[in-house]
């Protein structure tokens, strides 16, 4: 029936054929900006952006509805949670008795990411404030119309 | 560039000012904009602009042996932009609320207020 | 001293702010987890209140990067006491909000951005770096547009476009002052920029920058001519939103003047002439402003305009003893104004209006309640012994003695334009017969519960009693004024403590 009714509109299948591909590149590729974002560009809410924008294809491809039945829990739950680990990152120096904020890290390089710090955590819960945010408002609108 | 960049402040602060004398509220919020982001020109302007590297120095080194471009106007930039993006996404929708209610675009239109003292 | 404590009421606030939003929409959830959460909030500010007064000053390099180069956080007795006045009214207003705001404004959100707002407040009277100062302002104002307007009827617009883009004015002012501070000197924090400003060669670029802060902040504490948002946007929200405002927000611009203008610059002599000048128009439009009122809360927003004037009438003195009036009045306002805002909330339940001229008989129908807001009128006044009367005693004697003598006929004309209005609030809405029949509808304060009565009732009388402590315990305020004064006037003894902490 939806398909009738968009195939009047405009024909998706290139979009949603690419859509489908695009959608978990374009988060490996929000991941690797993540990761890489402290000393060169990237980082957390170029990341986040960037896997905003994978879900924003993808809701364009199908619908708002269909994006939304990928997650288990209401994105919007992600802004809380993000907040969280970033306050988190931030008291972690205080446990250890630096000053708040102080970039903590591991001694060790962890495999694959490299230097793994308290700067990583910070970065990850603004990505996941961002990806939050983002669908948020992009559920808002698009239920209001 | 430096007297490129000089003109151009001014030229955002002069549009915004005069913008925000209009009577309509887009107008209004557009002149905001362009004085926010004159005020952002203005910081990257009077940073000082270099051409440099990023400020960042080798695990081998103890001080700067390149030159290095001023990190903190891009951070103030990069901060304000953020505030003003913010800011202004709200303004926008205040701005389509208060339509909805009054229907009109013009300042003068909510001028209710001193009737009820 | 060197301590992470000092961030942890910011760091509270934000805490709690993040737990509302995990339970979004359960209202009852919410109430209890902002109670605890300012309780909480309110011990940590008591206890680093302590220790700033035993310690003198604490510091904070965030992330451990020395001064001048990283963000510093800083307490010495002025932020103390403002933080302290902050966590006081956050913790009344957030009781009182639990009770005085319908539920659906709570499932908009309205705790998590009342802590935020708080953490805003806390953070700029703590940090120690202008640019950080300037986050922490947007901080607040963003979280005051979307209280303001939440819920927006018609009434409501106009105030909130004013509001709003007075506000966002004032942003783009100082950042532009924050720009060229950093182009003539390049430091962001406070305290080395009090050295490198004092070491510009071009002192009228300094004063004109000194200036654009002048205004950017004179903007937000509404100081004439720049007050006008200020009456047509405090009355429309709900009390709760008001008290906050009406305490708080004016204030972070002068704590902020008092601030940027006792460290960074050192007045010279027009800059005084020009507060002083401010000062008197500020109390005397404020004044006038308020007499031909009839709504209890424009009133009370043209008396908060006026009493700005008393603040900035201080700092154009620019002596000791002018700043520990300054700071003495700074803690009465606060306390009283927030007081007052919520007694106006009270009485809207009670009558369904604060217009003055359809209120009367609450003497009769509420006499406990009406002694208490008797006392709060008084020590609006300034009636001896209630906390509103040293200040202003000290600032007419400092005034006299510098023979500044206009200021010191708009100082009094100001406290008797005061005494007239607050004698006219009380005949009339408390004193007079009531115009029409109080019916069981129109009175929505007596079907409240209990619980409910006592979160309406309870802030107010906690705020009252401090009022009275503050009058009768006049000295060891005094002695408080005093040392933040002190420190006012000394500005090396922040500087030093800022750039030589070591982590």
């Amino acid at each position: 029936m939806e398909r009738n009714r968009n195939n009047e509109k405009l024909d998706k299948t290139i979009l949603r054929t690419s859509a489908n591909y695009l959608l978990p590149l374009l988060i490996l590729f929000s991941i690797f900006l993540l990761i890489r974002g402290h000393y060169l560009p990237g980082g957390g809410f170029i990341g986040g952006l960037i896997a905003s924008i994978a879900f924003v294809l993808h809701s364009f491809a199908y619908s708002p509805m269909q994006t939304l039945r990928m997650f288990s829990i209401k994105p919007f739950f992600l802004i809380p949670t993000g907040l969280l680990v970033s306050f988190l990152s931030g008291l972690l120096p205080v446990v250890l008795g630096r000053s708040f904020m102080t970039g903590v890290w591991f001694a060790e390089s962890v495999v694959v990411i490299g230097a793994f710090g308290s700067a990583l955590l910070f970065d990850l819960g603004v990505y996941m404030v961002v990806v939050g945010v983002v669908l948020t408002i992009l559920f808002t609108i698009s239920e209001n119309t | 560039m430096e007297l490129l960049l000089v003109i151009l402040v001014g030229a955002f602060y002069s549009a915004g000012i005069y913008m925000m004398f209009r009577r309509s509220m887009v107008k209004l919020l557009l002149g905001l904009l362009l004085l926010g982001n004159g005020a952002n020109i203005l910081i990257f302007l009077i940073g000082g602009i270099t051409k440099g590297k990023a400020p960042i120095i080798k695990p081998q080194n103890t001080e700067f042996l390149e030159v290095y471009a001023d990190p903190v106007p891009q951070a103030l930039i990069l901060t304000a932009i953020v505030i003003s993006f913010a800011l202004t996404a709200f303004a926008i929708v205040l701005l389509k609320r208060v339509y909805t209610t009054t229907g009109s675009d013009d300042l003068d239109s909510l001028n209710i207020q001193d009737l009820d003292i | 001293m060197t301590t992470n404590f000092i961030l942890a009421p910011v760091l509270m606030h934000l805490f709690t702010a993040i737990l509302l939003l995990f339970f979004w929409q359960k209202v009852f959830v919410q109430k209890v987890i902002s109670i605890v959460g300012n309780s909480i909030a309110f011990i940590l500010c008591l206890r680093l209140f302590e220790m700033t007064l035993t310690n003198g000053y604490l510091t904070l390099q965030l992330g451990g990067w020395q001064a001048p180069f990283g963000i510093t956080f800083m307490a010495d007795t002025l932020s103390a006491i403002m933080v302290l006045l902050t966590a006081l009214v956050s913790l009344a207003v957030g009781i009182y909000s639990t009770s005085s705001l319908n539920i659906s404004r709570i499932k908009f959100g309205y705790f998590f951005i009342f802590h935020f707002l708080v953490m805003g407040l806390l953070g700029a009277f703590l940090t120690g770096d202008i640019f950080n100062l300037y986050v922490w302002f947007e901080v607040v104002i963003i979280s005051s547009f979307i209280l303001l307007t939440v819920g927006g009827k018609k009434m409501q617009m106009e105030g909130a476009i004013k509001y709003v883009t007075m506000n966002m004015l004032a942003s783009v002012i100082f950042l532009t002052a924050i720009g060229i501070l950093y182009g003539i000197t390049g430091t962001l924090n406070i305290a080395d920029l009090a050295g490198k400003v004092a070491q510009v060669e071009n002192k009228g670029l300094v004063t004109v920058t000194s200036l654009l802060f002048f205004v950017g902040f004179g903007i937000k504490s509404a100081v004439f001519p720049l007050y006008f948002w200020l009456p047509s946007a405090y009355h429309t929200p709900p009390s709760a939103i008001a008290a906050i405002f009406g305490g708080l927000l004016t204030k972070m611009g002068i704590y902020a003047m008092l601030r940027v203008f006792t460290v960074v610059f050192q007045p010279d002599h027009f800059t005084l002439t020009l507060f002083s000048v401010i000062a008197i128009l500020t109390l005397i439009t404020g004044a006038l402003g308020t007499i031909n009122k009839r709504s209890i809360r424009r009133i009370l927003s043209y008396l908060i305009v006026c009493h700005i004037g008393y603040l900035i009438a201080g700092l154009g003195l620019n002596t000791e003893l002018a700043f520990v009036a300054v700071i003495f009045y700074l803690i009465h306002d606060v306390i009283v104004k927030s007081n007052f805002f919520m007694i106006s909330g009270i009485i809207l339940k009670m009558r369904e209006t604060v217009d003055i001229t359809r209120l009367g008989s609450l003497l009769k129908d509420y006499p406990k309640f009406s002694f208490m807001v008797a006392l709060v009128l008084f020590s609006l006044i300034g009636i001896p012994p209630l906390s509103g009367f040293w200040p202003k005693v000290l600032l007419f004697q400092e005034t006299f003695k510098q023979e500044n003598y206009v200021l010191l006929a708009a100082l009094i004309v100001a406290s008797f334009v005061t005494l007239f209005v607050v004698i006219r609030i009380w005949s009339e809405a408390f004193w007079k017969e009531s115009p029409k029949p109080i019916t069981e509808e129109i009175d929505h304060f007596r079907p409240f519960s209990l619980s409910g009565k006592i979160a309406l009732i309870a802030p107010v009388i906690g705020l009252t009693a401090v009022s009275l402590f503050i009058g009768l315990n006049a000295n060891n305020v005094f002695k408080l004024a005093e040392k933040a004064a002190y420190e006012m006037k000394h500005p090396e003894i922040y500087i030093n403590n800022v750039l030589s902490t070591k982590e």
